[in-house]
């Protein structure tokens, strides 16, 4: 079956960032494919879910085959999931690392390869990649988390190279902080030290996050790849 | 899988991929075609198409889902993916461990 909408993959549309922009491209008209560990309530005939846990290759495999089969492609993924586990790295237990950087990482890399390989019969694709302002900002106590992220950037740099020649734009994305549950358990007075270091002193917001989306996807950013875009002011 | 369907399998993606690139296909292809190295007939970047290909072709036509991503895959000497017929055993080697998994 081919639709005419576009089919967008977003990870981690449990909750949060990921949550808001499901319901956002639906409203914009995308065919939303979401996928989370745990239950989503997303309620639309426009949106399907996935119980599928982003490092898991298998379940990965699985999930960007159904879609294909349901709609016969896919034109945009957002790479949202994450997880994130702040802590001084003197405390940081190895297997608290190694499951950041096989989510946040490897598994980008994993939806990265398997939409690649839809996208590329099409010739067209966007990718973005999200990141965050605590890696260039270098801040304590998210050592693992601000690495893992680094990855991504220079992974989604390298990756925009090796898809272009098949249209497949591949971008990065580094919001400021933005109150979901990834970030309530920080006490505020770090987050005020890092929204006042900021060039634009506020909290961050996910209609800021599908702004920059947008303009990542807008077919007219066809020559817009491996880039990275940070809120606030950060480089 | 027998080696004959695997093969054909191979040779239909090279095929394909041939087209993709809108250039003819070499005369004389057969299982000693190279595909990785110095003589090969497609560039690092027709290997990728053609890896894509037959694993779409496998789970399309054979219901099987399939990484044939290897380690290797770029060395002329040890790459699974180094001739028509060395990549049609990587294929059947694959799928027989997808069934078995
Ligand atoms: N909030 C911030 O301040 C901030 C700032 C900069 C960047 N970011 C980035 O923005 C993105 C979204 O963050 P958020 O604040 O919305 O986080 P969040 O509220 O913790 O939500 C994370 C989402 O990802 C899903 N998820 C986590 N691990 C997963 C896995 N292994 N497989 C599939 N889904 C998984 C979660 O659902 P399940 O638990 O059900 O799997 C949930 O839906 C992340 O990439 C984060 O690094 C956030």
């Amino acid at each position: 079956m081919t639709d005419a909408k576009k089919v967008m993959l977003i990870t981690g549309t449990r909750k949060g960032i990921g949550r808001y922009l499901a319901e956002y491209y639906i409203n914009q008209g995308y065919l939303v494919e979401g996928c989370s560990r745990k239950e989503c309530d997303i309620d639309s005939p426009f949106y399907h879910h996935h119980f599928v846990d982003v490092a898991d290759e298998k379940g990965v495999r699985t999930m960007v085959a159904d879609i294909v089969k349901r709609h016969g492609r896919l034109d945009v993924v957002l790479n949202n999931a994450a997880i994130a586990s702040m802590n001084h790295v003197l405390l940081t237990p190895a297997a608290s690392a190694n499951r950041m950087l096989e989510v946040n990482v490897t598994g980008t890399m994993l939806v990265c390869r398997e939409a690649a390989k839809v996208m590329m019969r099409k010739r067209w694709g966007r990718i973005v990649n999200f990141t965050t302002i605590v890696a260039p900002i270098a801040l304590a106590g998210e050592a693992v988390y601000a690495a893992s992220k680094s990855a991504v950037v220079t992974f989604t740099r390298i990756l925009a190279f090796e898809l272009g020649q098949w249209g497949i734009t591949c971008n990065s994305f580094g919001a400021t902080p933005i109150m979901t549950d990834m970030i309530r358990g920080v006490p505020k007075e770090k987050v005020d030290e890092v929204v006042n270091g900021l060039a634009i002193k506020r909290l961050g917001t996910p209609e800021d996050c599908a702004n920059v989306c947008d303009f990542f996807i807008s077919p007219a950013s066809d020559n817009i790849t491996g880039q990275v875009i940070y809120l606030g002011g950060i480089t | 899988m027998d080696a004959n369907t695997a093969e054909q399998i191979v040779l239909r993606a090279v095929q394909s991929v041939f087209d993709q690139i809108g250039e003819p296909l070499p005369e004389n292809l057969s299982a000693e075609s190279v595909l990785v190295g110095p003589d090969a007939i497609i560039d690092s970047l027709g290997v990728v198409s053609l890896i894509v290909e037959i694993e779409q072709i496998v789970e399309a036509e054979h219901g099987v889902s399939v990484i044939l991503a290897n380690d290797k895959a770029m060395s002329a000497k040890n790459s699974p993916f180094r001739t028509v017929g060395v990549l049609a055993a990587h294929v059947i080697a694959t799928i027989e461990e997808a069934k078995a998994a």
